[in-house]
Order: structure tokens, then sequence, then C-alpha cells
């Protein structure tokens, strides 16, 4: 089987699969129990200053169900580790040294003062674990004390704390950014400019998962009240997508390596970040709907691909997607498709007919053969949107075909509607 | 054990006998019922909804359930379907709705059309919700004969549209062959009744029990009295297999024994013959086999006279009679009934089969079966004697029933008919359908004039 091996931003594991910092990674129980499932790294639950322990509230999750399948989306209003510090550094350390060939890195939040930073990461270092993770990212409770994604909103911070960290400690330094901004470039290159060893993304979404209508509050209800959230879970996966895209195409954060985080479940999820140019992935919200053995079809899963594609390291997939993530302006506007249907699979429910007659372009003929019900494509009046083809229930029913239409690739930089186009080379 | 030679009472104990008439299926929970709402697939222009008799609104009411909105649900069924209720337990949905189903096409597991339809309807009558208001009151009348599914379903929508209206019921009791007819096991805690109180809930709706027509009213004196005039009297007539010693002791007919076993509070006072043979191929067939196995008779065999594909009775039903130990025979038809001191002994078979021309005929060979008891089932038939034909205007007759046209209106310009009685399927949504139309054709009627 192909070598799932890494080694990121100088930190070895044996598959690309670590566990997001969060309760999955909130003790030694857990993370041992984790490492002999099969994961390859666990980023440890973000410890705090030494003091009075964190309080957290009782109903701290909510879930987004969607036609009866549970946790499509996931949220939670937790803070930081609410373990006294010495105890998770002494779990650290011995998990450290029963497990020297997984990966495991140590999740940090403190205050932004540099003598703060400078003094949870000699502490850190003796525990002889992999690297940090900076957590600029946790958008609720710590960012209202100054924290988290309250540093990763400001790009000059996010720079500042990342250098004052790479300043005082030879272990390497990953940056956990936010999701929670308009641009991912931002903090991403001011990580970049601090020193960072490597970026992870995506930290959870900002969100309230919904409202429980009889009490008239947000979810999660905590004595009546609820407050926002942060949103993980499949639901976030295509936001987590395209930002590691935005940073794995941008010149500026060139080389920088990227550890993909945002609704990971299943291996194809993950080859998907890495064909985005993620190194490794972490997951949380699939561990803890389903437990830590769903790793064993991740590694399994990701193996068999790599196989059946004549890979014989992952290292040959990572970015492989990339030079085709572009602008919507260099896209092809002469290149034509049509929707088919496959009259044996079709069971004649519709769904294509009414997406497209009420909603699209009318390109699909209900007709009644023999007193058969019957649905057509009128390739005349057909844009090729793909909107059927998704409502269809019937998997691999409707195809969209290509129809060659002769004419050479145009785009929008080139197009005569374009009153700002470039003449064509 | 109480009875004269093969045939006896109380056969089971109590506790039996009550399993073997509760309830067939087993109702959706919440859980279950969420799960199956999630498999549809809100279908454009439904293929099962125009399976449907009714044109009961599925995928809307599928919906509904699935958003937990089960008050809306139960309403959309009902408007289109009274009886939404009894058809959830008696329609045939293997030949209707779920058979045409594009799950079925799919994966051959359509949705549970029928179960989420009891699902809803049984959550609006615990609750007992009234979901519908009269219009504003006509001052027109309008006689219905018959309490059965056809006659209820259009007093109800004739209620609905302002109308008043007032059946004439032979029976004590109303709901028609969903109180004497219906297997037990498909209606069981008095389900008809409830029904019946709920369409009755309507207010407007009046009926006389025990009131026939052409015995106790005439048919001219209804169509003098009232504004206009439903007939929805149902079958009150059956075949005769038309062979010596049809009256004998132990040969029955299987639909007045039903309705005996329908009535008795206490089923272990009916008798039944260790052996059983029932002649017919219809659901009236398989029905009495089972009931009769179910109430403790040893072997009991349905004897058809053409294949399993030319049975009324659908695949599914005939399998509940296999699953209930009910042995079916086809290809032979009944030759000799044959007593001894007076009471049946036996029945002889001739064996059949389809010449080239596609007749039946017999093949020449015999068998012979014995049985205490031999219940006739091969068919009901229309009694146009009620309605006095003869008189000046008769009513025109199609075949063995009463003609309409598709509002289901009769030769004479104010009667109606619907259900068993005019021409069309035999089934408890049919008759439905067939209320419901006339009555808005009789609004329309009553409005223009
Ligand atoms: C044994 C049996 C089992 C069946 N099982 C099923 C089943 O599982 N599913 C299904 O869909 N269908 C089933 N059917 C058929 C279904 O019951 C009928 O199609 C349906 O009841 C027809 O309704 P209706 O209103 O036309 O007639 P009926 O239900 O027969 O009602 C007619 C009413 O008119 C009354 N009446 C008759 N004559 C007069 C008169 N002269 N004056 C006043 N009142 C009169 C009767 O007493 C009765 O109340 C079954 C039928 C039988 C016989
Ligand atoms: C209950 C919960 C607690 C979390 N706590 C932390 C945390 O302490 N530190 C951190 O960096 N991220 C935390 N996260 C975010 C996750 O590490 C991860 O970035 C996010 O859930 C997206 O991945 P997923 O879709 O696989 O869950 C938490 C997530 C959840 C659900
Ligand atoms: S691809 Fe779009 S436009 Fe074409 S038939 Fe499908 S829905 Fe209609
Ligand atoms: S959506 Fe698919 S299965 Fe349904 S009618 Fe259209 S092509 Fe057929
Ligand atoms: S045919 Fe089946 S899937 Fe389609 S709407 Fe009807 S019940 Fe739902």
């Amino acid at each position: 089987m192909a070598d799932l091996r890494t080694t990121f931003a100088g930190i070895k594991s044996p598959n690309p699969f670590w566990l997001a910092s969060a309760p999955p990674t909130d003790k030694a129980y857990n993370v041992v129990r984790a490492f002999k499932a099969g994961w390859g790294g666990a980023v440890w639950k973000t410890l705090g200053e030494d003091g009075p322990p964190i309080v957290n509230t009782a109903s701290r999750y909510g879930a987004l169900e969607v036609g009866g399948m549970r946790m499509v989306g996931f949220t939670n209003i937790e803070l930081i580790t609410d373990r006294p510090l010495q105890v998770n550094l002494d779990e650290i350390k011995q998990v450290k040294r029963d497990w020297p060939d997984r990966a495991l890195v140590v999740s940090l939040m403190v205050p932004c003062v540099e003598e703060s930073w400078k003094r949870i990461l000699k502490r850190v270092e003796e525990t002889n674990a992999d690297g940090v993770e900076l957590n600029f990212g946790c958008p609720h409770g710590m960012s209202e004390r100054g924290m988290g994604a309250a540093v990763g909103q400001v790009p000059e911070y996010v720079e500042m704390v990342t250098r004052w960290c790479k300043q005082n400690t030879r272990m390497p330094v990953l940056v956990k950014l936010t999701p929670n901004v308009t641009n991912i470039l931002g903090s991403a290159r001011a990580a970049k400019r601090g020193g960072a060893d490597g970026v992870s993304l995506i930290n959870t979404v900002n969100s309230i998962i919904g409202v429980d209508l009889d009490r008239m509050a947000p979810y999660p209800v905590v004595a009546g009240k609820g407050t926002h959230g942060g949103y993980c879970g499949p639901a976030v996966k295509p936001i987590a997508l395209h930002m590691i895209s935005e940073i794995g195409r941008d010149p500026e954060c060139a080389g920088l390596p990227i550890s993909g985080i945002g609704g990971i479940a299943t291996w194809r999820d993950a080859t998907e970040f890495h064909a985005l140019g993620a190194g490794t992935v972490q997951v949380c919200t699939a561990a803890m709907h389903y437990g830590f053995k769903i790793v064993d079809d991740m590694v399994d899963g990701l193996g068999n691909w790599l196989d059946a594609k004549g890979h014989r390291q992952l290292d040959a997939i990572v970015g492989r997607a990339l030079p085709n993530v572009t602008d919507w302006q260099h896209l092809d506007l002469n290149y034509k498709i049509v929707a088919r249907i496959d009259q044996d699979a079709c069971i004649k429910c519709g769904l294509c007919y009414i997406a497209c007659e009420d909603t699209s372009h009318q390109s699909i003929a209900a007709l009644t053969t023999g007193g058969e019900r019957r649905y057509e494509v009128i390739d005349r009046e057909c844009v090729g949107c793909n909107l059927c083809m998704y409502a269809c229930p019937v998997t691999g029913c409707i195809s969209m075909v290509e129809v060659p239409t002769g004419r050479k690739p145009l785009t929008w930089l080139e197009h005569p509607n374009n009153p700002l186009r470039q003449a064509a080379e | 054990m109480g009875g004269a030679g093969g045939i006896a009472s109380r056969r089971l104990s109590a506790e039996e006998l009550s399993r073997n008439f509760a309830d067939i299926h087993v109702p959706l929970d919440r859980e279950r019922a969420l799960i199956e709402a999630s498999r549809c697939y809100f279908c454009y222009d439904a293929p099962c909804q125009q399976a449907c008799p009714t044109g009961i609104d599925i995928p809307g009411f599928i919906r509904k359930i699935a958003t937990d909105n089960v008050k809306g649900a139960a309403v959309t069924i009902l408007s289109e379907n009274i009886m939404g209720g009894a058809c959830a337990r008696v329609c045939p949905v293997e030949i209707l709705c779920e058979s045409a189903c594009v799950r079925e096409t799919q994966e051959t597991r359509p949705i549970q059309i029928g179960a989420l339809q009891r699902y809803a309807t049984d959550w609006l009558f615990e609750r007992k919700l009234q979901p519908f208001a009269r219009a504003s009151s006509t001052g027109k009348c309008v006689a219905v004969v018959g309490a059965g599914p056809a006659g209820l379903a259009c007093a109800h929508r004739l209620a609905l549209r302002g109308h008043d209206v007032t059946i004439f019921e032979a029976k004590p009791k109303a709901g028609g062959l969903n109180e004497y007819g219906i297997a037990a096991y498909k209606v069981p805690d008095d389900f008809a009744q409830a029904e019946v109180a709920f369409i009755l809930g309507i207010g407007g709706i009046r009926i006389e029990f025990g009131k026939a027509l052409g015995r106790d009213v005439s048919f001219a004196g209804l169509r003098r009295d009232f504004d206009a005039v439903f007939l929805g009297m149902g079958l009150a007539g059956v075949n005769a297999l038309a062979l010596d010693g049809e009256d004998m002791p132990g040969v029955m007919d299987a639909v007045a024994y039903i309705e005996r076993l329908r009535q008795a509070a206490d089923k272990s006072t009916l008798e039944i013959g260790r052996r059983v043979v029932v002649i017919g191929g219809g659901n009236t067939a398989i029905d009495i086999a089972v009931q009769s196995k179910r109430l403790g008779a040893e072997d009991v065999t349905v004897v058809y006279r053409r294949g399993p594909d030319h049975m009324g009775a659908t695949r599914h039903e005939q399998e509940l009679a296999q699953t209930n130990g009910v042995t079916l025979k086809h290809w032979a038809r009944p030759a000799r009934i044959v007593g001894h001191r007076g009471r049946l002994k036996e029945v002889e078979f001739k064996y059949t089969q389809l010449d080239e021309q596609g007749r039946l005929m017999a093949t020449g060979d015999r068998f012979t079966l014995l049985a205490d008891m031999l219940f006739k089932a091969i068919g009901q038939t229309f009694v146009p004697v009620p309605l006095g034909n003869g008189a000046a205007e008769p009513i025109e007759l199609a075949g063995n029933r009463i003609e309409v046209n598709a509002d289901r209106k009769t030769s004479l310009p104010d009667v109606w008919a619907g259900g068993d009685c005019v021409p069309g399927d035999d089934l408890t949504v049919s008759a439905v359908q067939d209320g419901k139309l006339a009555a808005e054709a009789i609004d329309r009627n009553l409005r223009s004039a």
C-alpha cells in the first residue's frame, strides 16, 4: 500500500490524520484511545494560563439535522481546557513518551502579552511535544476576553504573537486561523510574516445553529438564554476548502504548510483537502459523532485510492488540484454541456422537471408516452447548469455531457461583451 | 367447546382470540414515521397521487409529517378523503398508491403511504380535533340512502357545503361494510364507529336508522321531499352456487357470517368448523378463510376456479392467507355438495383449465374435500328492487348496477349514486371518491337552480 507517512512543518506522523484540538484530545485517556485506534497525531485541547480553572456552561453543543441526517452541522460554546495546566502538561509528557511515533502538538491560548506566551512555551517544551498550535480561532467566550478570534481577526496581532512565539521556542509553531474574516489571506500572510512553520484552518464559524421555538432562545439553551457558537461538521467543509485553496495559490504564502480542518469525516473529504494543498488534516466533529474507529477507513481508503491511482506516497497528490483553481474570469465561456437522462435508470419522479421548470431554464419536457411518464431534456434550451443532476434522486441517472461547439476557448477577459476586454492573443 | 359435529364454538382461549383479532398492523410511532417520511422524494405530479382514487396530495401530506406538522398532514388527507383513517387500514395499497411509488421502481421498497396516512389521521383522532366547519346554510335538503362509505362521504361533503342531509340506513349502525364487512383485524377497537362519529361531528347530518328504501321509505317519496337524492346502498344480494344442497346446514354465505363475526362482542360464541372450505377468489374469500383460521378452524382451504393471477384478491392478500395457514387451491370448481344425516360432509370439485379460446372448462378430473363448513364467497350483487323500477321514470342500469356519468349522476336529473352499487372497483376508497364527486355535483346543481 502507498506510503502515508508525512512530515509536516518538521513534525512526523505515520499518517496525515490528526485529531483537532477539541474534546477528543482533552486528556491522556482520549488521546491514548485515539492512538490505539490508529490516528497519526493529535493537537491537544487548547491550554491556557496557570490560574483558576476555566468554567463551562451546562448545555454546550447544538446540532443541525437535515432530512433525518444527524449532525450535518455542529456547534459549541465551550471554552478552552477546564483542567489544571500542570495535569495536562504531565499527561502530554507521558503520552509523548509512550507514543513517540505519533505527532503530538499542543494548542495554546493565553493573553496577548509576550510574557504570557514565553512562560507557557517554556513549560510546553519540557513535555517534549512536537510543536505548538496557536489558537487564534475560538469565536466565542475567549474572544470576549481578548483572546482567540479577537487576535486572529487582526493580522497585525497574528504576526506579532507568532513572532513572539518563534523567538521564544525551538518548537515548530502552527497558527490556527479563524474563518470569521472577510479574506483569509490577511491572517495567513501575517502568520507567514511572523515566521509560522504552518497554518491550520479552519477553526469554527460564528453561528447560531437554531432557535428553540418553545423557549424562544437560540440553541444551545443555557437557563433560558443562548449565545453564538462555533460551527463545524460536514456543513463547513466547503468554506474550509475554499480558504485553504486561497492560501495554497497565494504567491505570498507559497511554501507555507497547511493543516486542513473543517467537516472532514472520510478519506474522500481528507483527500480533497490534500488535493488543494493540505499536508495533514485534522478532525473533530466526525470523531465526536462516531468515535475514533472512523480512522480505520480513512487510512485504508486513502491508501487504496492512492494505489488505484498509481501513487506511491501521499505527497504525490498534495496540491495537485491547485493549478485548476482559478478566477471566474479565466473560465472558458465556449465550453458547452447539456443534461442527459438515462431513461432506463429514470424512476419518473419528475424532480428534474419541476426544478428546471420552476427555477431554471424550462429545459425539460414532461411527456406522457403510451400512458407512461417520460422526462426529456430540450437540448437547445439547456444551459448546462447541473441543477437537475443534483435534484435527481437516482445517482448517475442524469449526466452532463459535453457538446462540441467547434469554437475556440474564450474567457471573459476576451469576451466581446466585456467593455474592458483584452485582445485575444 | 360447544356445537354439532365438526362445528364448535370456543375452539381457542379468550387470550388467543383477542390476539388473533387485534390490530394486524403495528402503527408507526413518531420516530419511525419521520424516518419513513424522509424517504419520500416529494415527486412532481406524483405518481402515487395519480394512483389514489381520491387523489390525496400524498407528497404534500408526507412532507408535513416530516416537518412535524401532523395536523396539517391529517387535514390534507381528510380534505380529499374523509375516510382517510379507514382507507389507511383497508386500502389494497399494493395495487394503488404504493404500487405507483417511484421508490417501488427504484428499490422495490415503496414509501409506506398507508402507514403514514394512518399516523397522521390517528394523531388527529386521538386529539379529538374537528378541522372542518360548515359553510353557511343553503336551506337545501338532500336525502342519502345508505350510511356506508359512499353515503357518509357524500353526506359530509354536502354538509360542509352548507346543505342539510338525511341519511336513510336500513341497519341499526352506520359505516356500511366498514362496520359489517371488513376483516375484524383491519379495523379493531370499534374504529368504524369512531370514524362515523368524527364524520358526523361536522353537524347537519341526520341518520334515520332502521329505515330501508323500498320498505320504510319510497324512492318516489324521497325525490318528492328532498332537493336531491344520493344512492349509496351497496350490494344487497349474493351470488349462488346453483348446486343442490346449497341450503344444507353447514353451507353459509361468507358476507353474512362475517357480519355476525364483526358484531359479536365475544368471538368465542361463534361456531366454526374443524374443516372449512371457502369457494371464491376475491378479498371476501381470503377474509373469511383467515378469520376462520383465527377462530380456531384446523384446516381451511380456499378453492378458486382460475389461477393466482386471476384472483380478485391481491398477491398481498393471498400471502396473508398463506402465512395464516390457509391452503389456496386453484383451477377447480365445486360440482357436488355431499351431506350426511342432513349435515354437510364433503364437497366434490372438478379440476378446470382454459381451452384454446381462453374459456374455462372442466378437465374431467375430480377431487373431494371433507368439510364441516362451506363458505360461499363468489360475489355480491346489486338488488335494484327498492328503486321500484317499472314506475313511470325508471332509473337506467349499466349491466347489473346503476348507471352514472363522471359526476356520478344517474339517468334521473335529481338522483346521484356511488359506491358498490355503481360500476367500478368495489373498494372503500372508490366509494368515498364517488360520494365526494356526487356531493360536489349536487352542490353545483343546487346552487345554480
Ligand atoms: C367481506 C368484505 C371485505 C372487504 N374488504 C375490503 C378491504 O379490505 N378494503 C377495501 O377497500 N374494500 C373492502 N371491501 C369492499 C368495501 O367494503 C366496499 O367497496 C365499500 O364498503 C362500499 O361502500 P358503499 O357505501 O358503496 O356500500 P356499503 O359499505 O355496502 O354500504 C351500503 C349501506 O347501505 C345500506 N343499505 C343497503 N340497502 C339499503 C336500503 N334499501 N335502504 C337503506 N339502506 C340500505 C347498508 O345497510 C349499508 O349500510 C370489502 C367488502 C367485503 C364484502
Ligand atoms: C466542542 C468543541 C470544542 C472545540 N474546542 C477547541 C479548542 O479548544 N481549540 C481549538 O483550537 N479548536 C477547538 N475546536 C475547533 C476544532 O478543533 C475544529 O477546528 C473545528 O471543529 C472544525 O473541524 P470539524 O469540522 O472536524 O469539527 C472545538 C470544536 C468543538 C466542536
Ligand atoms: S442542466 Fe440546468 S438548464 Fe439544463 S436541463 Fe438541467 S436544470 Fe435545466
Ligand atoms: S429526477 Fe431523475 S429519476 Fe426523477 S424523473 Fe428526472 S431523470 Fe428521472
Ligand atoms: S411516489 Fe413515492 S416518493 Fe414520490 S411522492 Fe409518492 S410516496 Fe413520495
